[in-house]
């Protein structure tokens, strides 16, 4: 029961092949026009590609090769799609809208609604049954939305950066609710957020000018980087620990201080994150504030853009080759990485 | 007032020879040319084209301006004050709505008659060949609307001959019923004489006998505000004289 | 930076679309000037009808038996009309909007003709089509069905004349809506016929009721195809522009009367149904 893809289209200059499993979630990350949205098209059959073959299961989603021209219309493949935006059918209330794949399936109303009404409690948004699709948040309609694809009970769920158009406060929540309902659940993820492919996947694949360029589990992609651009988005600082009440405890025994996102249980695995350019960098220890001040032995320094980047430990930091050279930074170094509490992230793992 | 009217139909009369012989024989002088407009009644068209450039070989240097309409669009326009010269209607009751607005000058004469004749396609398909075959079941009839003049006459031969028409439509034009006819949607359609041999090969004429119980009568005057009546009365001349009689005669048209 | 927060900062805002808006417009004053004369223009001639409109006798006169006639029959035809332009246009503007295949423009260009035709020209092609002598009537005669100087007539005239309305601000409303509630719909298991039933069409449906009642006040007014196609006989052709065409030949003050009744019952059709598009909900906003 394996997911397999093979398909080629040279007017998008695409051309990729994956395999998924059972219960396999996989992130595709890649720059912007890199061929993530067509790879979902072609999985969803709203492109044709011009030659290869596709496989859910079962089903032969479309077989273009040697003569074959197979291919299953959008309706018979099974692949609930999940754009950026939410789209909801603004003409029906939130429950009709949830209620629609199963009607297209072909259930009656009553157990259609039934359908529906389960998978808006699984999304926590039962209280907007009855609302129209323009009275909900970005947020609420998101959620409304995965209930929807959902509910059509998909062999293979397509998420097309479902977060990328939410207020900064409504994509944590959204993020924990994907991590539950994926578990078990046969997924694609475009995200250009490494925590989304952190969290939610098994497995990371790159993609760059139509190609396949990086693939490998997330963790691995994101710290040995091999593609330029897995090396661009591995740039962010990541310590997996176990959550405390005030952040988290890395795995290598540093204390960090956060403001732990809804939902970090303490004693659970988490994740810290921060950008480099939060980081300060000073030669001797701060004291009395309330900052992380982790002591590094400097690795080695490089240029990076117009800063400097510094990295030391596993972690890294970007300062301004004035302040660089000020304080006589030199691999080998021990120095201090400063990083404000309310800069780092800590999210369940 | 009635004095007044007599006298200005006499001093009318005089204007209308002297216009008709200064139109004949003085010479036009060089500066500019004199124009002459002619409201007339879309029957008339081919006649008072005709007729119109007659006037214009006789009288060098000067333009006739012709409109053709219905009649009573002719009519409203003039009482709108629509800059005309002449009118030619093509029933009396259009002429008799303006003279009693007092609206043209003097008298109105009357300088042609017309009947009706029944239209059909050149083949016949329903073999038509009396007034009363057209009210055999089946026979599509196209006829003017009791509202327009050729209408009216047709009500008139109906009552005089207790034949009564079923028509399938009622137009409001000649040229309405005309176009049923040649384009084969109707069997048979009933217009004037004129309009028949007006339409040639399309169509063929079928005369009849009762046609004589509504003769149309068409009468001309010159139009009370023309700042061109030794003009207007000029070219009426021509209508009503022997040249305008020839072309109106070939053109079907009966004297009155 | 990494594209993370770049691509977070987006903000989703609930626009409210606030109809009393009394905040800036934009519009220059001079607009406003040529706007007042552009309605002027237009509402100035059908004061003068009102004006002329012989009060005294204005019941009689639309009470008449061939007014009532008329307007009856005008209605009648309008409305089957229209139900024969969307059962028609509905289609076509789908494949005009959805579709691409060789000849669309050339198919767009010709179903929007009868925009720009003269309706008599409109008139004379049905005939030809649908005439006794014509393309398709010799065979309809043959199967018993006569169309010429019939109510069918009519509403073939009519919907000649009435459909590229239909179709033009259908097909606008289809491609300001786009394909990607249909996509959606199609990646939720809806078979296409099951989009267009439940989605597509929702979607239009101001566009679509826009464009019937632009079919239906067109249907009302039509003239010159009617009159060259269908004939004129009371009850059966002549709806109430040709009763006013033909009255005015002896009753300029019927023909006034009846005219202000067209009138009356265009602007009630399309003020009472041609409402302002509601506003979309923020969803269906920028893409």
């Amino acid at each position: 029961m394996t997911f397999s893809l093979d398909a080629t289209l040279h007017a998008r200059n695409f051309d990729v092949g994956l395999t998924l499993g059972p219960a396999e979630t996989v992130a595709v990350l890649g720059p912007n026009g890199a061929g993530k949205s067509t790879l979902l098209g072609i999985i969803a059959g709203l492109l044709r590609p011009d030659s290869g073959h596709a496989v859910l299961g079962q089903k032969t989603l479309f077989m273009l090769d040697d003569g074959n021209r197979h291919f299953l219309p959008p309706h018979a493949r099974g692949t609930a799609l999940l754009a950026q935006e939410p789209l909801l059918f603004p003409h029906m209330t939130v429950l009709e809208n949830v209620a629609f794949g199963p009607r297209a399936a072909g259930a009656n109303r009553a157990s259609a609604l039934q359908t529906a009404r389960h998978w808006l409690a699984e999304v926590e948004a039962a209280e907007f049954a009855d609302r129209r699709p323009g009275q909900l948040s970005g947020g609420q309609a998101q959620r409304v939305a995965i209930a929807r694809a959902l509910a059509t009970d998909p062999e293979l769920l397509l998420l097309d950066e479902p977060m990328a158009a939410l207020d900064i406060h409504a994509a944590p929540m959204l993020r924990r609710l994907l991590k539950r309902v994926l578990a078990n659940r046969r997924a694609i993820i475009i995200t250009h957020d490494v925590l989304d492919a952190l969290m939610l996947a098994d497995r990371a694949i790159v993609i760059e000018g139509g190609r396949i360029t990086e693939e490998g589990p997330t963790r691995a992609v994101l710290e040995k980087p091999r593609s330029k651009f897995a090396a661009g988005l591995a740039g962010m600082n990541l310590l997996p620990g176990t959550i405390t009440g005030h952040g988290l405890t890395s795995d290598g025994g540093l204390d960090i201080t956060a403001h732990p996102e809804d939902g970090a249980v303490p004693g659970q695995d988490g994740v810290a994150v921060f950008s480099p350019t939060a980081v300060s960098v000073f030669l001797s220890a701060e004291h009395g504030s309330p900052r992380n001040s982790f002591a590094v032995t400097i690795t080695d320094l490089e240029p990076h853009g117009d800063q400097i980047r510094i990295h030391a430990d596993g972690l890294s930091a970007d300062i301004t080759p004035a302040a660089s050279a000020d304080l006589e930074l030199t691999s080998g170094m021990t120095v201090y990485f400063v990083i404000k509490a309310t800069a780092i992230a800590v999210y369940p793992a | 007032m009635s004095i007044n009217r007599v006298r200005v139909s006499a001093l009318l009369a005089a204007g209308t020879l002297a216009a008709g012989l200064s139109g004949c024989t003085a010479p036009n002088n060089a500066s500019g040319t004199r124009t002459v407009t002619v409201f007339a009644a879309a029957s008339l068209k081919a006649t008072f084209t005709r007729i119109a450039s007659e006037f214009k070989a006789a009288n060098p240097g000067t333009r006739v301006t012709l409109n053709f309409a219905g009649s009573s669009d002719l009519a409203t326009q003039i009482s709108q004050g629509a800059p005309a010269d002449v009118f030619a209607s093509a029933d009396a009751k259009n002429m008799a709505q303006l003279s009693d607005a007092e609206l043209i000058d003097g008298t109105a004469s009357n300088f042609a008659t017309n009947v009706l004749e029944i239209a059909v396609p050149q083949a016949n398909p329903a073999s038509i060949s009396s007034f009363a075959d057209l009210a055999k079941p089946g026979v599509k009839v196209v006829v003017c609307a009791p509202q327009v003049p050729c209408g009216s006459a047709t009500e008139t031969v109906e009552k005089a001959t207790g034949t009564t028409l079923k028509p399938v439509s009622e137009e409001s034009s000649v040229t309405d019923v005309l176009g049923k006819v040649t384009s084969g949607e109707a069997d048979a359609g009933l217009v004037y004489v004129t309009d028949v041999r007006n339409a040639g090969d399309k169509v063929k004429g079928i005369t009849f006998s009762e046609s004589d119980q509504a003769v149309n009568t068409y009468p001309i005057a010159t139009v009370g505000s023309s700042k061109n009546k030794e003009l207007a009365r000029a070219f009426i001349a021509m209508v009503t004289g022997s040249e305008g009689k020839k072309v109106l005669s070939d053109a079907g048209f009966g004297t009155p | 930076m990494t594209p993370v927060s770049a691509r977070r900062s987006k903000a989703w805002t609930v626009r409210k679309v606030n109809r009393r808006d009394t905040g800036y417009t934009g519009v220059p004053p001079w607009v406003f000037a040529l706007a007042a004369a552009g309605a002027l223009f237009v509402l100035l001639p059908l004061a003068a009808m009102v004006a002329k409109v012989n009060w005294g006798q204005f019941i009689p006169l639309i009470t008449s038996e061939a007014s009532l006639t008329a307007l009856g029959l005008s209605l009648r035809t309008s409305a089957t009309s229209t139900v024969l332009c969307i059962v028609l246009g509905v289609p076509l503007a789908l494949v005009l909007a959805r579709a691409s295949f060789p000849g669309q423009r050339l198919l767009r260009a010709f179903v929007l003709l009868p925009l720009v035709l003269p309706p008599v020209v409109g008139g004379i092609a049905l005939l030809y089509t649908f005439g006794r002598q014509g393309l398709l009537g010799r065979s309809l005669e043959l199967a018993g069905i006569q169309i010429a100087f019939s109510t069918t007539a009519v509403v073939l005239a009519q919907t000649f004349v009435a459909l590229p309305f239909l179709v033009v601000s259908l097909e606008g409303a289809l491609r300001t809506a786009g394909t990607k509630y249909e996509a959606v719909a199609a990646t939720l298991g809806a078979r296409p016929t099951t989009v267009l039933r439940r989605v597509s069409i929702p979607l239009v449906l101001p566009g679509l009721a826009s464009g019937a009642v632009l079919s239906f006040a067109r249907c009302l007014g039509e003239f010159g195809a009617t009159l060259t196609f269908a004939g004129s006989l009371q009850g059966v052709t002549r709806t109430l522009p040709l009763e006013i065409y033909l009255q005015r030949e002896t009753d300029a003050d019927a023909a006034v009367a009846l005219s202000l009744v067209l009138v009356a019952v265009a602007v009630a059709v399309v003020g009472l149904s041609y409402r302002r598009p509601r506003a979309q909900p923020a969803e269906a906003g920028p893409a």
